[in-house]
This record gives C-alpha cells, structure tokens and sequence, in this order.
C-alpha cells in the first residue's frame, strides 16, 4: 500500500483545488476541507504501521512520480521518501492539521471567507507534507517555499486591516531571506557533490569531504541560514511575532505545530552533513541557546495572550535547534513532537478564550476565568504543564533528554545547559504568569463558553491526552540518526538531573507569589527605573525590529525613493536636451541674410587655405 | 513552408482585419483572433506530427525553406526553425490572442488599423524568430518596430508621444548599430572566403581580425541588450510600457524582449564565440546589476504598469546572466525564463490594463481593497504575482533556478548577489497585491470582477505557467534541441584561453 503514499498530499491539494475553483457552500466547504486531510490522516496512519511491520533495516520507501527537469548532471525528478523521521513529520502533520481543522469549522463559523480558509489551510497541508516527503533537495523546497506562501496568505487572511497585510509581507520577505541563503546551500551542494538527492548527497559528502573541511562548513551554514529563517532563530525570527495577526487555528497550525519546525527537520534531514561541519552544529546550538534565553524574557514582558505563546514557541524552536547542535537528533524531534502536541493545544485553548472573549486578547483585560471557562481552562492548565516541563508531561521527557544531552556536550556543554535551565525557570513564570492573570484573580468578565461547539472542545480533548501521554511514544529512530557517543547515566538524585527538573516548578512558585499571591511585587517591579528600562527592552524584542529598520529597510527606502525617476534615464535626457541645444545653435546661423551666408562662405574659404599653408 | 504560410497568414490577416473594419464586413478583433487561432493550432499539430529533422550544417532543423532574393549581394530569403524557434513562435502566436482579447474594448477608433498594425507586429516577431538570412532578419527586425511605435503613438495613453519617440530612437539608433555590425561582419566574411553571403550559416566561424572582432560582437550585443532590456539601456522600456496601451504593453513584455534574447542567443554568442567567452563575465555583471537595480526601482513605482515595466527587466537580468554563464543549464534556464516571464508579465499587463479600464487610473494610490468586490480578480494576480517571484511548481521557478543554479559554477560570488533577486521580488511582488487588492477599499464604488473573457484569456496563461513549473522537461529538449552549437563559444573560448599553456608546456618540454 505504500505505492499510494503520493495519496497523501494529492488529497489537500484536490482539496485546494475544489474550494478555490468551486462556489461551495459553507457545509460542503467545511466537508471537503476538513475531509481531505481526514483522508490523509488515515492514510498515513496506515502506512504508517505498513512501514514499521517492514524488516528491520529496510524500512524506507522511495517513489518516483515523474522527472520534474533535468539538465547536464543534473535530474530533479519528482520523487518522495518516506523513513521513520519522514512518518513522523506525516503524522504530526496530517493529524494535528486534522483537529485543527476541525477546530476551524467552529472557529470561523462566522467568516465570510470561511472557504478560502480552508483552501489555504489544505493547500497548507499539501506543501508541508511536500517539504518533508521530498527525496532531493527541490521537491523539499518547493514544500519550503509553498508553505512560505500559505503562511504569508494566512497571516493576512483578513486583508481588510493594513497591518495584517503588512505582518504576512514581513514574514514572507524575511523567511525569503532564509531561503535565498538555502538556495545558495543547494548550488554550492550540487556544484561539489553532482546531486541534490538527500540520501546520495550524505553519502557522497561523506566520501568527498573531511570533517570541518570548508565545503561542508559553508554548505551546512548556508542551508541553516534557510533553517533560521522558516523556524523564527536568530537572527531571522523578528517575524514569528507579528505572524500572530492571522485567525487563532493558523498560529497553532503553521506557526506552533508544523511550519516553524520545518527548519529543525531540514537539519536532521541533512545531519550527515552538518556531522562533517562541526563548527556549524556549535552555531546551532548557541544560536538555539540565545534564541531560547532572549525570547524566554520577551514572553515574560507581552500581554497579548498570542504573542505570548508566539514568543514561547521561539522559545521552544531554540530548544530544538539547542539539541540538533549537540547532536541529539532523536531528543530534537521528540521535543518537535511533544511541542506540536502541546503548543497546538495552547493555541486553541488561546482561540477558545479568545472567542468567548469577544476577540480580546490582552491578558490584563482578562480574570478569572476558570470557573466560566472550564474547558479552556483546563487545556491551558495541562498544556501548561507540559511546556513548563513539570514530571510525567509529555514536554518533561523531551525537554529533559535535550538538557542531559546538551550537558555532556564537549564545546562549553555546561554553559548552554546552564542557559536552557535558566530558560525552562523562565519558561514556568511566564506560562503561569499567563494562566494565573487569565484564569484566576477577579472575575471581572461576562464571557460565557456555551457558544463554542464540540468541533472546537473535542480537538481540545484529543489535544490534551497527548499532551500528557505524548512523552510515552518511542520514536523509532534507530535506523535514522546515529546514536549519542555518551549516554547520560546521570542517578534519579544526581545533582544535574535535579537541577534541570527542578527550576520549571521554581518557575510556577514565583509566578504564584508575584501574579497571585502578591501581585504588588511585579507591579512595582515593573514600575521601578531599571524594571521599567529592561521591561521595555524585553518588550520590543531586543530591539531587533529597531536595528533592522535602521540598518536595512530604512536606507532600502530612501534609495527607492530619492531614486524614483531613475537616475540612469537622466543619461539620456542629457543627450536629448544636447542635441536640443546643438539644433537651436544650427537653425540660428539660418538667418536667410544673404551677406552671413557670404561672411560664413568666407571664413571658410580663409580657413581652409590657411590650413593649406600651413601644412 | 510552415514559416511561410505562417508569416503570410499573419500579415494577410492584418490586412483583411484591416478591410474588414473598412468595409464593414466583420469585427475585426475576430479576424484577428481567427487568423492566429488557426496559426497556433497550424504550428501545433505540425510540432506534434513532424518528426523528420533537417540537418543543415550540422545542426537540427523541424523545418527550413529558401528562396533568392539579391543573388548579387548573397541575400536570399532563407527562413529555418527550430526547437527553440518553435517555442518563441508558439508563445508569439499564443500571446497574440491574449493580447487581442485583452484590448478588446479598449480601442475607441481606428479599430481595423489597431489590428492591422498588432498583426504586423507579430508577422516581424516570427520573421525574427526563424529568420536565418541577416539581411532578412533585419527587415523584420524593422518590420516589428514600426507598427509598434504605431501603436503607442496613436493607441496609447497620456505621454503617449513621449514614450513612442523614445521607443522608436532606441531601436532605431540599435538597429543602425546593428545593420552596420552585419555589414562588417559580411565584409570580412567575403575577405576570407572570396563571396558575400548573409547566409547564417555561412557566417559562421569567421574569423575576423583581432581588436575587430570585439567591436561587431559589441554591436550585435548592444543592439539585442537594448531590446532585452539590459541594464543601462533599459529606460526606454518603462515610458513605453506605460504609455502603450494593453495589447500593445502585452506585445512587448511577452514578446518583443523576447526578440533581444533570442538574438543573443541565435547571434551574438555564436557568430563571436571568442569575443563572446572574453565578454561574458562583464554581460553576467549587467545582468546581475539589472536584477538588483531594478528590482529596487520597480519597489518605488506608484503607478502599477511602470512597476510591472521594471520587474520585466529584472527578469531580464536572469536571462542575460543565463545566457552568458556559459553552461547548458544555465542556457536552459535563461529559455525557460523568457518563455515564463512570457506568460506572467502578459498577464499583469493585462490585468494592469483591465484596472485602467475601470477606474481610468494607473495610480495604486487611487486603489485599494479591491479583493472585495474583485475577488476572481484578486486570486489571478495573486497568481501570477506569484508566479513572478518564483514559487516553485510555476514556470518561472524552474527558469531562475536553473540560470543560478548554472551560474554559481560559472561565478559563485556574483550569483550569490543575483540571488538577492529572490529576496527582492517579493518586496514588489507583494506590494503591489497589497496596494490594489489588501486594506480598506478606497475606491467607494465596487469595481466589476474580471468578465467570461477576461478570465477564458487569464485561465489559458495560468494553464500554461502551471505545466511549465510542473512538467517543463517537454519545452526544454525542445528549446535545446541545437544546444551544442548554440554553446560552442564556451569550448572555443576555453580552447583560445588554453593554448597559451599547452604552448608553454611544450616549450617547457624543449
């Protein structure tokens, strides 16, 4: 049945196709949007089980469709492979993009333009599943790129506000930038290698190239600088925030559970041969260090109940990126898994408050909720728990396994684990930080869950089982990634266990005494000199935003602008008035004066004797 | 006899179309779209069903036909096609329907001559495309411009005289420039062989004199980069773009430029294969200035055909960059490129017309949130917006891609700055869907969606683009069919720049 795996992102695509070329009514939209990747869930979970009963060893599947172009040494068919980490990606995309979708149908019951959103979401669905089926390195792109345009359709879904319109450009342009260094990565790869097929690329990297040789140095860096920028990293990911501007399910679908992991699967994809550029894997694994420690803060300073989430799944993204550097490749794209689980639900939670709260989002507006809330409430509660990391969540063995691991890393290994445990103490204030102002304090609101349906509460339920028992799945990663050198063999009661399960909870207890138990402590300390200073620091992101609006768009504009009229042209406009000029002088000497005519004739005749003579 | 019935069918459908307005026989714009329907489905099944290839000098003709014309001077009407030329005859022809639905109420007088002239135009466009006579080429090469200046002067919109003067002294002092290469070019060809001939085939491999030879290569090189455009020349396509009306902005972005392309490639490189390898990384540069350059200018344009105009030449950069990066792939790219921005830039032209149309305004300041009532509208922009910033599984990908892709082996630094063209077309791609279609509608009164027409002329362009970007293996045999000869200089060029070594090793071994 593998055969059919093409299957898989053809039924999005029908899917996009029926809902952009037909009228459909609101019920037959929401049937064949959400039924395409229905269909496309199952089937991967049938494959899925087809490919894991196949022998030890041989459990890969390759299929070509057809040659997309070829040109000297170069084929680009258009080809699909499916290993572990492939079914994997499939699974998270197919099956949280279908309670996604199916949370849609409630969320935007109400939307005018509720068929173009599905058309985007399907066709959302059939790139991604492209990006990570790709056999080479072009279809893998033409994922990238795809889902880069959805992304970009659906931040500004409601076109009608400038701003949405303006956060979708930004985030295409920027993630663009990314990709331009990735394309580059590509042209490098094949003009050593004479492929752009993944699995030939390793194998033949690995022949031709020596461990932190410059080729694969410089073509690791450039394909992560693709990364960066589709997974919000350092120093790309001022988009990810602004990202937030479109409808509540796109920000669990493309900017929590799949897209912005796009960059953390591109690099396992490709760890032969990021293993052959050691020096670029340290770059991973500080980038996703400063990226999680810099958006950890961010997320401590927002009010904005998305942003906040936003900054967290940066947050996250840095957890990732910390494990790929270090070399836990499986850790990595557990933590994407459990992530997918976990954050998908906040967001929806998120959108569920959001909705009852007649589209408010700003925490300090918000109180008390729990009692009116309770399904929100509880899925915020227990997707908060498995983001903090608190024991038994899925987020704890995940999150775990990356820190143990970054520990026994041999380049400054303590010092980034220091950080990502100085980040998870973060990362339990700020989620709590958010679940006490929302949900417990004064009630202050008259919002009311009765109108949201079960197509909205039952993702959520699914949602919050695998939060929770997400961490008991065995990756089947054997064949896939080579294992870890060191085996962290660290007692329950060892001290860096204890320090790395331990801060999260710290995290939650001064979220409670400074939100709830007195939240006079976080008033004045933001009121105070320097509290206030580094609050609005934090706020804005580190300023990065500022800087690349000085550095880059600022300058870009004005060139543009003081250029309108295209200094080139005024070349031309040069010759022409010349030649204006030499036509006014000429058709003065026509005077019609018989005795200038004469005098010229003279002078002329005089010259050219005196040049006679002369000679 | 496929070319000529063709070219015949074009000039005489002019003609009749021209007749048939005068003596009010038909609707001319039907005439129009009769005579090229049956053309293209001509050419159609003809490249379906012929299979016999004619090799003349080595090289694989689809079809070929000659007749004397100055037997005194060596000139004869010799008119050959193929892959490649079949190709940008089957986009001339394609093109030309889209451009006459496109402008199909928007000429108020002169309906009959309009179609004469845009006829005439397309006649010279496949006479270039399959001339294989010098002087024959060049006719046609005039034949194309007049009617066209034609066509801006008196069609066309405010500044119209402006832009048709400065279109016409563009081409004109190229064409000049031009001529006059080609007669040098005949002279030492008659100096070395004893005959004239301005036989392309005759022509080739001759050798001209060193310091000579730069200077014709030059003249054929400037004389096609202008009709590129190719940065610095390029200003003159901005006025005329935006002064044109629809079919004729269609015409030339999907067309003419095409003209310039393929007259480097058919031409330029392979007459001067020598001076062609010493002068390609100074073309490569133009090319990557212009992707940059006016890229950046098509960002600051307010009026929506002037930043359609710049993004033309932006693309245009990839072909020359392709063109001269002296590797089959990266010649692939630059043909797929042309037959892609074919399609694209004809359609935003089209569409850039169809919103003067309504609200008799060019100025995205006068526009805005136009989704709402011009949803249809809205989604084929998006499209080919798209398109044009090259998302791949549509056309243009596959043409970008390969020209970078086979340029970085050639110059990775400088493809490393062209590539900053990727980062640039969605800056003005984007804009220009966030000006016209995104935020409040400024515009109080909705506009009217695309009609039946207009979506039948915009749904065959996107058909097009999408099989290209899905399966473009098809058009690039094809386009490649006399790739070797085509991209002989690169050999001759290596060989020139070996010599002098082997000399030296075997004086070394002396």
């Amino acid at each position: 049945m593998l055969e059919l795996s093409w299957l898989i992102p053809t039924f999005p695509l029908l899917g996009f196709l029926l809902l952009a070329l037909g009228r459909l009514p609101k019920k037959l939209a929401a049937i064949v949007g959400v039924g395409s990747v229905g269909v496309a869930a199952l089937l991967t979970l049938g494959m899925a089980l087809e490919l894991m009963g196949l022998p030890e060893g041989e459990r890969v599947f390759r299929q070509t469709l057809w040659q997309w172009f070829a040109s000297d040494g170069l084929s680009v068919p258009f080809a699909f492979y499916i290993d572990a980490l492939t079914m994997v990606m499939m699974s998270i995309i197919t099956g949280i993009g279908f309670l996604i979708h199916l949370y849609s149908v409630g969320y935007m019951a109400d939307d005018p333009a509720f068929a173009r959103f599905f058309a985007y979401m399907n066709l959302f669905v059939a790139a991604m599943l492209a990006l990570v089926m790709g056999d080479n390195l072009v279809v893998l792109y033409l994922g990238w790129e795809g889902v880069g345009l959805c992304s970009y359709l659906l931040i500004g879904f409601w076109y009608d506000n400038a701003e949405n319109g303006y956060a979708a450009r930004k985030a295409f342009i920027v993630t663009r930038i990314g990709d331009t260094s990735m394309a580059l990565g590509l042209f490098l790869l094949f003009m050593h290698l004479g492929t752009l097929d993944i699995q030939q690329l390793m194998v033949n990297a690995e022949q031709a190239w020596a461990v932190g040789s410059l080729w694969p140095t410089l073509g690791a860096a450039l394909l992560l600088g693709g990364a960066l920028g589709k997974s919000a990293q350092l120093p790309l990911q001022t988009w990810l925030p602004d990202a937030m501007a479109g409808p509540t399910p796109i920000s669990a679908l493309i900017h929590a559970a799949t897209m912005v992991t796009a960059g953390v699967y591109l690099v396992a994809r490709t760890h032969g041969l990021f293993l052959l550029a050691p020096d670029v894997m340290f770059a991973v694994a500080v980038i996703g260090a400063l990226t999680l420690f810099i958006s950890g803060f961010t997320a401590l300073t927002q009010t904005d109940i998305k942003k906040i989430l936003a900054f967290s799944t940066m947050s996250q993204l840095g957890y990732m990126f910390l494990a790929l550097g270090v070399g836990a490749w499986s850790a990595g794209i557990f933590h994407l898994m459990t992530h997918a689980f976990f954050k998908a639900l906040l967001f929806l939670a998120a959108g569920s408050v959001i909705l009852c709260m007649h589209h408010e989002q700003d925490i300090f507006k918000m109180g008390g909720l729990r009692k009116r809330l309770p399904v929100a409430f509880w899925s915020f509660m227990i997707g908060g728990l498995a983001l903090t990391a608190l024991p038994f969540t899925s987020g704890y063995y995940s999150k775990h396994e990356i820190l143990l691991a970054t520990a026994d890393y041999e380049r400054s290994g303590m010092l980034l684990w220091g950080v990502g445990v100085i980040a998870a103490l973060l990362t339990g204030l700020y989620t709590f930080r958010l679940i006490f102002v929302v949900f417990f304090g004064n009630d202050t609101s008259h919002a009311d869950e009765s109108a949201v349906g079960l197509n909205i509460k039952l993702p959520l339920i699914v949602l919050c089982v695998l939060s929770i028992a997400g961490g008991w799945i065995t990756l089947p990663f054997e064949e896939v990634f080579p294992q870890l050198a060191a085996d962290h063999h660290y007692g329950l009661f060892s001290p860096i266990n204890l320090l790395t399960t331990l801060p999260p909870i710290v995290g939650i207890g001064v979220a409670w005494y400074a939100y709830l138990a007195k939240p006079s402590i976080s008033y004045t300390l933001a009121r105070s000199r320097w509290g206030d200073r580094f609050k609005r620091f934090w706020f804005s992101g580190w300023g990065f935003d500022r800087l690349y609006q000085h550095v880059l768009i600022s300058p870009f504009m004005w060139f543009t602008r003081i250029n309108k009229a295209d200094v080139v042209d005024s070349v031309y406009t040069l010759i022409a008035w010349i030649m204006r000029i030499v036509h006014r002088l000429l058709s003065m000497t026509q005077t019609g004066r018989v005795q200038w005519y004469a005098a010229g004739i003279a002078l002329g005749v005089v010259v050219i004797v005196g040049l006679g003579v002369m000679q | 006899m496929i070319i000529v019935v063709l070219i015949g069918l074009l000039f005489g459908g002019g003609v009749l179309a021209w007749a048939a307005d005068r003596f009010k026989l038909a609707d001319p714009r039907w005439v129009s779209i009769a005579s090229l329907a049956i053309g293209l489905i001509m050419l159609l099944a003809f490249s379906l069903y012929q299979d016999a290839v004619i090799v003349i000098d080595g090289q694989q003709w689809l079809a070929s036909v000659q007749a004397s014309w100055i037997p005194r001077f060596g000139i004869s009407a010799l008119l050959a096609m193929d892959g490649l030329s079949l190709l940008m005859v089957l986009l001339t022809l394609f093109l030309g329907i889209v451009a006459v639905l496109s402008s199909w109420n928007e000429t108020k007088h002169s309906k009959g001559f309009f179609q004469f002239n845009l006829m005439w135009v397309l006649a010279g466009v496949v006479g270039v495309f399959t001339a294989l006579d010098l002087f024959l080429f060049f006719v046609f090469w005039e034949v194309m411009l007049i009617p066209m200046y034609f066509i801006i002067a008196i069609w066309g919109h405010e500044k119209r005289r402006y832009a048709a003067i400065k279109f016409f002294i563009f081409t004109q002092a190229s064409g000049l420039l031009l001529l006059l290469s080609m007669v040098v070019l005949v002279y030492f060809h008659y100096q070395a062989e004893g005959f004239i001939s301005f036989n392309y085939f005759d022509l080739l491999g001759t050798e001209l004199p060193s310091g000579m030879g730069l200077w014709v290569m030059l003249g054929f090189f400037v004389a096609f980069v202008v009709k590129l455009p190719g940065f610095p020349v390029h200003t003159w396509l901005p006025d005329a773009h935006t002064q044109a009306p629809t079919a004729g902005s269609v015409i030339l972005a999907g067309v003419l430029l095409k003209t310039g392309a393929y007259g480097l490639i058919r031409f330029a490189v392979p007459l001067f294969p020598e001076e062609s390898a010493l002068f390609a990384p100074t073309a490569m540069l133009l090319g990557v200035i212009g992707i940059i350059y006016t890229a950046a200018m098509a960002f600051a344009q307010t009026d929506v055909k002037r930043l359609i105009a710049y993004t033309s030449v932006s693309h245009m950069g990839f072909v020359l960059l392709g063109v001269y990066a002296g590797n089959a792939t990266a010649m692939r790219g630059a043909i797929m490129t042309m037959l892609a921005h074919g399609m694209t830039s004809a359609a935003l032209f089209a569409f850039a017309g169809a919103i003067q149309q309504r609200i008799h305004s060019r100025d995205m300041r006068e526009m805005g949130g136009f989704w709402s009532s011009a949803p249809r509208m809205g989604a084929i922009v998006m499209f080919f917006s798209v398109a044009a910033l090259g998302m791949p599984g549509l056309a243009n990908f596959v043409g970008e891609f390969l020209v970078l892709l086979g340029a970085f082996q050639a110059d990775a630094w400088l493809t490393a700055v062209a590539a900053l063209g990727l980062i640039l077309a969605p800056v003005y791609s984007l804009i220009v869907i966030q000006r016209i279609f995104h935020g409040k509608p400024l515009v109080e009164r909705p506009i009217a969606d695309f009609s039946h027409r207009e979506v039948v002329m915009m749904g065959m362009m996107m058909l097009v683009t999408i099989w290209l970007g899905v399966y473009p293996q098809a058009a690039l045999d094809l386009a490649t069919q006399n790739l070797a000869s085509l991209m002989a200089w690169v050999e001759v060029g290596a060989e020139s720049a070996v010599l002098p070594d082997l000399a030296m090793t075997a004086g070394g071994g002396q």
